[in-house]
């Protein structure tokens, strides 16, 4: 059932280890085609395919690159995106740290449960004093292992000076350990040991669902460069060409680019006329056609014919190393955005140990020992441990992403449900995010014999609007028909001939905004429309976020003309000809006014505004690097889980609201039992997992909020 | 007393086999991919 693994390989080199992402696994077929496939290549010695993190993980001789595997991958159908290593690695260490910690604390607090349940029910004696050092002997250990992430994060925070959640849990847990060490040794009433490691044990259920709502980070800026050529053909003094790596390509050299080649540095064209896909940069569908003179940019494709580019800016001076710098600087600003747990836990922590503090020194003075004064505020921290507190907010975010993700919204962490609850206004990129992205033909006109001919006719060229005939024709299930001579000019269409026939495919009149293409057989000219559609929800989404006060616009990188009916076909304010830069000007004038905006866009152009914005969205079919910089990613046609999203957000902080609230009343009924000095284990015990239920019960209702 | 110094080490053993298991799964990848294992099995076989 495991990847095949060839045992010869194992004697040899060491092997390397490869990750991909490949979007496209989605069946079981998928899974057994890539595992057999790739394993037959020589060098390879084992293939793992991951299916709920779409990667897969490959075991290499160092000497194949990533390059022959992506290849092999795109060969057997799957589109391929090398991996860096490091960041999601960190990540996954702290959450499996995590979940170890729990299991270790769950252990501990079972056991010292079933002894504490005997010592609560009257056992007396000498069965109390066993019971007791039995609990000691299983409780010490389990809390030294399982209190470690609060230890450490609460030393670190003494350190620099500032107080956290973790500094009165680690005081309580810390205090309430040697405490009951000292009253089993000295054969006493009471010991804490179950009230710590249940605390621990809940506390760490909170971090550990905390953890598994992270997803990726979004440092894998690295992949926005992956899409730049790596490599160019550069035109020597002698005449000759030879390959250049991108880096190390400068200003004033002049490259050959290959048709379908992409550009590995911006410049301005020297020689010949072709078609640019600038899709990437400007999300503009329709492709520029380019002449000597023209600039153009680095990550872009040279569609058509071959083109000589004088190099004006490369490597790290490109658009597109720009767009990188934009948004790493624009990311920064998110991460000081302030979480909910740690606004509370500001307020909370000095109030409590402030609370446990007075009381000790209350009890003293009124004339009791050491001992039980110090029993008394070892009760007030316990009590007053935010058990609820610690669950209140990653109990609430699990449920609802879990319910978001089943009605098509991944969203990435619970920071990102945080933003999104907060959001005002909405800004909507067009192409790919309000429309579907794909310029759709209409092929009403045409008879299957047309159809036939100008299947064949687009499959010879890479144009998009030839590539989207292609693919629509195929469908229909139209076979191409069979031609001669075929040619393709740049700038003008293909051309050849059907049965001694002319046919062309070219060029269609310009139309308002419209891309046209036309087909010509014979005599007869029959225009071929192409119309990027709306999304069919798009309509009903915007009014269902106007329905919650929140005001939507466009800001698209496209010409206005393109935009304009779109806007006018939803009731929208729009804005068009907006590059990266324009963009993130506009998000940084509404936050100056006082607004937070939620970013909804596709493009690599929206990469430095989804990472700026208060919270950011992005389609599934995405640039990698727009979904890694958005909080949240929607898939299938629909525009609807975007309005849902915000709905089940708000819904999350009101239930998180509650939760608090409901942790606060405790607080307020149980403390002043605990100054009181009435607080026994017992009752620690039953407050904590009575506290703790009742805050992951209200979270469970979030299930229904997405229904 | 004759029960319990029988049940508390048999409680002990017990839930320390399960936290052994729980670390063994865990090092083993069994959480690794937990959709993928639902479709494996419809994998076929056909070197076999």
């Amino acid at each position: 059932m495991n990847a095949p693994l060839d045992p010869r390989t194992l004697v040899a080199l060491p092997l390397v280890d490869s990750r991909f992402v490949v979007p496209g696994i989605k069946c079981a077929g998928c899974i057994g085609k890539i595992e057999r496939e790739l394993a037959r290549l020589d060098g390879v010695a084992a293939v793992r395919v991951n299916f709920s993190a779409r990667r897969v993980a490959v075991r290499h001789d160092p000497a194949m690159s990533e390059d022959v595997l992506v290849a092999a991958l795109a060969g057997i159908g799957f589109d391929a995106q090398p991996v860096t290593r490091a960041a999601p690695a960190a990540d996954d260490a702290e959450r499996r740290q995590l979940l170890r910690a729990l299991a270790v604390a769950g252990f501990g607090m079972m056991n010292v449960m079933l002894l504490s349940v005997s010592v609560w029910s009257g056992a007396e004696g000498a069965t109390r004093d066993l019971f007791h050092w039995l609990s000691a002997l299983i409780a010490m250990p389990v809390i030294a292992y399982a209190g470690r992430p609060f230890f450490a994060s609460a030393a670190k925070a003494l350190r620099h000076g500032r107080t956290n959640m973790d500094v009165p849990i680690s005081i309580g847990v810390l205090l309430a350990t040697g405490l009951s060490l000292y009253e089993v040794v000295a054969g006493g009433e009471h010991a804490y040991f179950d009230g710590a490691t249940m605390l621990l044990f809940f506390l760490l259920a909170g971090r550990a669902l905390d953890a598994a709502m992270r997803g990726r980070t979004r440092a894998e800026i690295g992949a926005l460069l992956s899409r730049m050529g790596r490599s160019a053909g550069i035109v020597q003094p002698d005449g000759g060409v030879r390959r250049v790596a991108a880096e190390r390509i400068e200003p004033g050299m002049t490259m050959l680019v290959a048709a379908g080649e992409s550009l590995a540095a911006d410049g301005t064209v020297e020689a010949g006329h072709s078609a640019i896909d600038n899709a990437m940069l400007t999300g503009e569908s329709r492709p520029e056609p380019v002449a000597p003179g023209t600039a153009v940019h680095a990550g872009t494709i040279n569609l058509l014919q071959p083109l000589r580019v004088r190099v004006t800016a490369a490597a790290e001076d490109t658009a597109i190393a720009e767009i990188a710098r934009l948004m790493e600087e624009a990311g920064q600003s998110r991460g000081r955005y302030v979480r909910i747990a740690d606004r509370a836990s500001r307020l909370y922590a000095p109030a409590v140990h402030s609370l446990a503090a007075l009381s000790f020194a209350g009890w003293m003075l009124a004339g009791a020992g050491l001992h039980q004064a110090l029993v008394v505020a070892i009760a007030v921290l316990i009590i007053t441990c935010p058990c609820a507190m610690g669950l209140a907010v990653p109990a609430a975010q699990v449920v609802a992403a879990g319910a978001l993700m089943k009605r098509g919204l991944l969203v990435k962490d619970g920071s990102a449900l945080e933003r999104l609850a907060e959001v005002d206004t909405v800004l909507f990129d067009k192409t790919g995010t309000l429309t579907m992205g794909e310029p759709q033909p209409c092929l009403d006109g045409l008879d299957p014999a047309d159809r036939a001919i100008a299947r064949a006719l687009a499959q010879n060229s890479r144009h998009p609007l030839s590539r989207g005939l292609v693919r629509a024709l195929e469908a229909t299930g139209v076979s191409p028909a069979p031609l001669e001579r075929v040619e393709e000019r740049a700038g003008e269409g293909v051309f050849g001939t059907a049965r001694g026939i002319a046919v062309a495919l070219c060029k269609g009149a310009e139309d308002g905004g419209a891309m046209t293409v036309t087909l010509v057989v014979g005599e007869r000219r029959m225009p071929v429309v192409f119309a990027d559609g709306l999304r069919p929800d798009a309509g009903q989404s915007i009014r269902a976020l106007g329905d919650m006060g929140l005001d939507s616009r466009i800001l698209s990188g496209d010409r206005i003309e393109a935009v304009a009916p779109v806007a006018r076909a939803l009731g929208l304010f729009a804005r068009g000809s907006a590059g990266p830069q324009a963009k993130l000007a506009e998000l940084e004038r509404l936050a100056a006014a006082g607004r937070r905006p939620l970013m909804v866009g596709d493009g690599l152009n929206d990469g430095p505004a989804l990472a700026a914005a208060h919270a950011s969205i992005a389609p599934g079919t995405a640039s990698d690097v727009s979904q890694q910089a958005a909080d949240a990613v929607f898939v299938g046609a629909g525009l609807m889980p975007v309005a849902l999203g915000v709905r089940v957000a708000r819904a999350t902080m009101r239930v998180v609201r509650q939760n608090f609230a409901f942790a606060v009343l405790y607080n307020l009924l149980a403390v002043p039992l605990a100054i009181a000095g009435l607080v026994t284990p017992l009752i620690a015990a039953v407050a904590m997992s009575v506290s703790s239920l009742a805050v992951v019960l209200n979270s469970l209702r979030l299930a229904k909020a997405a229904g | 007393m004759n029960g319990l110094a029988f049940l508390i080490p048999v409680a002990l053993a017990l839930s320390l086999g399960g936290l052994a298991a729980f670390f063994w799964s865990m090092r083993d990848g069994q959480y690794d991919d937990l959709d993928g294992a639902a479709y494996r099995i419809l994998i076929e076989d056909d070197e076999a």
